[in-house]
């Protein structure tokens, strides 16, 4: 069958729809947030219109670079556990009985189901001395008295790997659906155990997948702000947590909108560098 | 084919918006089959429900004055709308109550109608700190409600109650406070000027302000939470997770009535009074009911029966209630509050931001 390029411009009109949502719900709102990040802030007021590069500037300190840093940080911290747990979980997944396969997906779904605000308080009662798992290691003989595990990084970290968890096994499922058994058969005829096999036949043939999926955790991780609040100490709230401080609680909107854009701009740095870094290691 | 669709998208959208302008058309006939209407802003959730409840119908009994309840976001949000509205000339709601740095903001741009005291007979029961006035002294508000922010204890694990605000920096209490995570909420800087500074004038001055800051930086290893969603610090401190900290003086009562181990103690310092005022949007064209509704809102009465439902303390003065001790003790106290330094937060709030957020981030 072949696929005649469009003639009219009634040809585009599948596309009208979708470029109307993206401009009306991404193009507009983010134009809109790059011109108030130029706006002048009136303390104990709004804003007015103007332009000055103040607001980027206040950002450009020791403080806000260490707050993205961390930010940053986390993010890749969370992509990373997400990967290294999903990976070899999803292989085995696609291994499994049908039904074992439906139940498991499933029950990662109805994880999706769950608000972070649910996911947030479930893991401060996990974590706490008065009602949290040490509990059941001293009730087991294990430790000798229940202890707090929050506020820590770890929970906040905790949290984060818990809730993109789902969307990482979900991104990768597909294509590890679709990869061919008889390499990995293959690979075993040859004399590799199914660990050799999974590290040198499966990763490879993956790793364009796996570094989408990466990217897309890493850039979820980082819009998290409710996570580090309630599992973290102020040291572990993300940049998020700050803009979200600025815009609703100070209403200095422009300088929220300045670190926002700013956030947006390194993240899409990052992601770039990623690809092309990809391509490199692809063509050499 | 196409042509069909598009036939039928179009009679459907002109259906639409035919449908669309009957029902705007017949809107304001519904509106004016009310002889006389206020629309008043309170903050959604509790503080609505409680009013809808409680305060509204009993004042449309008295007064043949229906009132349309409008829920007002948290934060800013409404007064950035009641101010954008204003400049179209448009009123979302007539009256707002709003929190004591929205009426400083507000005032910043002319936006609340000053009221006429001698169409509010009941202004003189008010404490004066209520009355908010505009720099030339035309009344921009009166005071609607108020609520106190005091020292909480989970009496399992504090068996004496502290008696000062010195307990949050006792070394003693290392890992056990919550507290509110921002400089215009918590209200920090003031209760340590109070304590430690000989009161919140300490703070006129950056010097002043820094001195403050110092000291609370003592406070930093003593905190576990600091926290901006309430129910987080309110279970924490209810199973003695987090067994001391600041929180709404009327909440832990009511917490404690139900039967948890928790306690609100007024600290000799005093508690933290924070207070939300009722004022008119110079859009309203409602200028004669809104002042009807403000003077009945002040009644001692009505004071008193917010302070039995809605757990709000008097803006009156205690003497003109019929609240009991037990009453009066449940929303307030006859110690001397620390009042909030409301007016830094509308002019130093970004300096004052930027320092406390250094400080418990950094």
């Amino acid at each position: 069958m072949r696929r005649e390029a469009p003639q009219k411009i009634g040809d585009y009109a599948p596309l009208f729809f979708p470029a109307m949502m993206l401009i009306v719900f991404f193009v507009v709102p983010f134009a809109t947030m790059i011109a108030v990040s130029f706006f002048q802030r009136q303390q104990g007021g709004f804003y007015v219109p103007a332009f000055e590069l103040s607001n980027y500037q206040r950002f450009l300190s020791l403080f806000f670079a260490n707050v993205l840093g961390f930010s940053l940080m986390l993010a890749v911290t969370v992509a990373i556990c997400c990967i290294v747990l999903a990976v070899p979980f999803t292989y085995l997944l696609t291994r499994m009985a049908r039904k074992v396969q439906i139940a498991w997906l499933v029950a990662l779904l109805s994880v999706l189901s769950l608000s972070e605000v649910i996911i947030g308080f479930a893991w401060s009662t996990l974590f706490s001395r008065t009602a949290g798992i040490t509990n059941l290691l001293v009730m087991a003989g294990i430790m000798s008295e229940a202890k707090a595990l929050l506020p820590s990084f770890g929970a906040v970290l905790t949290g984060m790997v818990y809730q993109a968890f789902p969307y990482t096994v979900l991104v990768l499922y597909p294509a590890l659906v679709r990869l061919d058994p008889t390499l990995t058969e293959a690979a075993r005829t040859l004399g590799a155990s199914p660990i050799k096999a999974f590290f040198t036949v499966v990763v490879p043939a993956l790793r364009n997948t796996i570094t989408a999926t990466l990217i897309m955790v890493f850039i979820f991780a980082l819009g998290s702000y409710l996570l580090p609040q309630l599992l973290g100490r102020p040291q572990h709230w993300t940049l998020s947590v700050l803009i979200t401080d600025q815009a609703i609680y100070q209403s200095n909107m422009p300088f929220a909108a300045a670190m926002a854009v700013f956030l947006v701009l390194v993240t899409l740095g990052l992601v770039a560098l990623t690809v092309i870094a990809g391509r490199k290691g692809e063509a050499a | 084919m196409t042509e069909l669709l598009n036939k039928g998208v179009g009679r459907r959208a002109v259906l639409g918006a035919g449908l669309a302008g009957v029902s705007m058309l017949a809107m304001p006939s519904i509106l004016r089959a009310q002889d006389k209407s206020l629309k008043v802003g309170v903050y959604g959730g509790y503080f609505k429900d409680s009013f809808d409840k409680n305060i509204f119908p009993d004042f449309t009994k008295a007064t043949g004055i229906a009132i349309e309840a409008v829920a007002e976001p948290t934060g800013e949000a409404w007064l950035v709308q009641l101010d954008q509205a204003a400049k179209a000339g448009q009123a979302p709601a007539d009256v707002s109550m709003m929190s004591q740095v929205s009426m400083l903001k507000g005032q910043a741009t002319d936006l609340w109608a000053p009221l006429d005291v001698a169409k509010i007979p009941n202004a003189s029961n008010l404490i004066d700190r209520f009355v908010n006035k505009y720099p030339d002294g035309r009344v921009a508000g009166i005071g609607a409600v108020s609520w106190y922010i005091t020292l909480v204890t989970n009496t399992d694990v504090f068996k004496e109650a502290p008696t000062s605000w010195e307990a949050l920096w006792d070394p003693a209490n290392t890992d056990k406070l919550g507290l509110l995570a921002l400089v215009s909420n918590s209200f920090l800087l003031e209760v340590t000027a109070k304590t430690y500074l000989g009161g919140t004038n300490a703070l006129d001055t950056e010097e002043g302000i820094q001195k403050a800051f110092d000291k609370l930086a003592e406070v930093k290893p003593n905190v576990r939470l600091w926290y901006r969603d309430e129910a987080q610090f309110e279970q924490a401190l209810k199973s003695g997770e987090i067994p001391m900290g600041q929180y709404y003086h009327d909440v832990t009562g009511l917490a404690a009535a139900d039967g948890n181990p928790v306690r609100s103690t007024f600290p000799k310092e005093g508690g933290i009074q924070d207070s939300g005022c009722w004022a008119l949007s110079r859009a309203s064209t409602k200028v004669e009911e809104a002042h009807v509704f403000i003077d009945y809102m002040s009644q001692p009465s009505i004071q008193a029966i917010l302070s039995r439902k809605v757990g709000t303390s008097p803006t009156v003065k205690r003497e003109l209630t019929d609240l009991t001790d037990a009453e009066f003790a449940a929303v307030s106290s006859d110690i001397d509050p620390i009042i909030p330094r409301y007016d830094l937060y509308q002019t130093k709030s970004d300096w004052l931001n930027q320092k406390w957020t250094e400080l418990i981030v950094g």
